[in-house]
């Protein structure tokens, strides 16, 4: 059985490569059919925001990766609660928000951990 | 224990020198390490054109000693690499650089190698990062 790998995403996606090269392991963790799950926490949830318009910063739209994840067939996909309310973010609707206790949970649940 | 290390930071992090301490600490108590993965700014640490003054420890040096007498599997990710200007011979004549700054004993390749490792190893180490 293939081990489970959690990756946690904490950068905003315009403030450097981080945020898309998260993204990066967890499509092509997908696309070898590897069991990943996707945590949203700290400015990582800025990821989350919506009508972001990447054009007025020069940048490539994240959104579209993050689209991608149901067809490289992620759907593990959380967010922090805490991390979404201090930031003044609604609860989004492509990630399901959980709370610290569930976050640690989750953390346990998974076999190997990344956090970028 | 088989081990799978990434390194996200560069040779002049400290977590760069950690990750490096871990690796031979974990070879001296006779563990194995499966892969290095270097990915984000861990590319970096692979680079051959670092000059550390002559005073401070030459990290990038010291990684690459090691990789070399142990014989280990290490990886550089290719995308990242290309994105920081770490490059070997191959990509710097496909994309016409004037550089090259990677050669042995690493080898640059994708992510898949990190996946790859990772359900290899017993455990995922990893060093650095934002």
């Amino acid at each position: 059985m293939s081990k489970s790998l959690l990756v946690i995403s904490r950068q905003a996606p315009w403030s450097g490569p981080s945020a898309r090269e998260a993204l990066d392991i967890v499509l092509a963790g997908g696309a070898f059919d590897l069991p990943i799950g996707l945590l949203f926490l700290d400015d990582g949830v800025f990821q989350l925001a919506p009508h972001q318009d990447a054009k007025a910063v020069q940048q490539k739209d994240l959104g579209a990766n993050l689209q991608a994840l149901g067809l490289f067939g992620i759907d593990a996909v959380f967010a922090c609660e805490h991390s979404l309310a201090a930031r003044g973010l609604t609860h989004p609707a492509n990630a399901q928000p959980l709370n610290n206790e569930q976050i640690s949970q989750l953390i346990d649940r998974y076999d190997q951990v990344i956090t970028l | 224990m088989k081990f799978a290390i990434a390194v996200f930071s560069a040779a002049h992090a400290p977590s760069s020198r950690r990750a490096l301490l871990f690796a031979q600490a974990a070879l001296a108590d006779g563990h194995e390490i499966v892969r290095l993965f270097f990915y984000q700014d861990g590319v970096y640490s692979a680079s051959n054109t670092v000059v550390a003054p002559q005073d401070e420890q030459d990290i990038a040096r010291q990684w690459r000693e090691f990789v070399s007498a142990q014989q280990l599997d290490a990886v550089v990710c290719i995308a990242a690499a290309l994105r920081r200007g770490v490059l070997n011979s191959e990509e710097a004549a496909r994309y016409q650089r004037s550089a090259v700054n990677v050669d042995a004993p690493w080898e640059l390749s994708g992510l898949g190698q990190l996946h790859d490792a990772s359900q290899t190893a017993d455990r995922l180490i990893c060093f650095g990062g934002p």
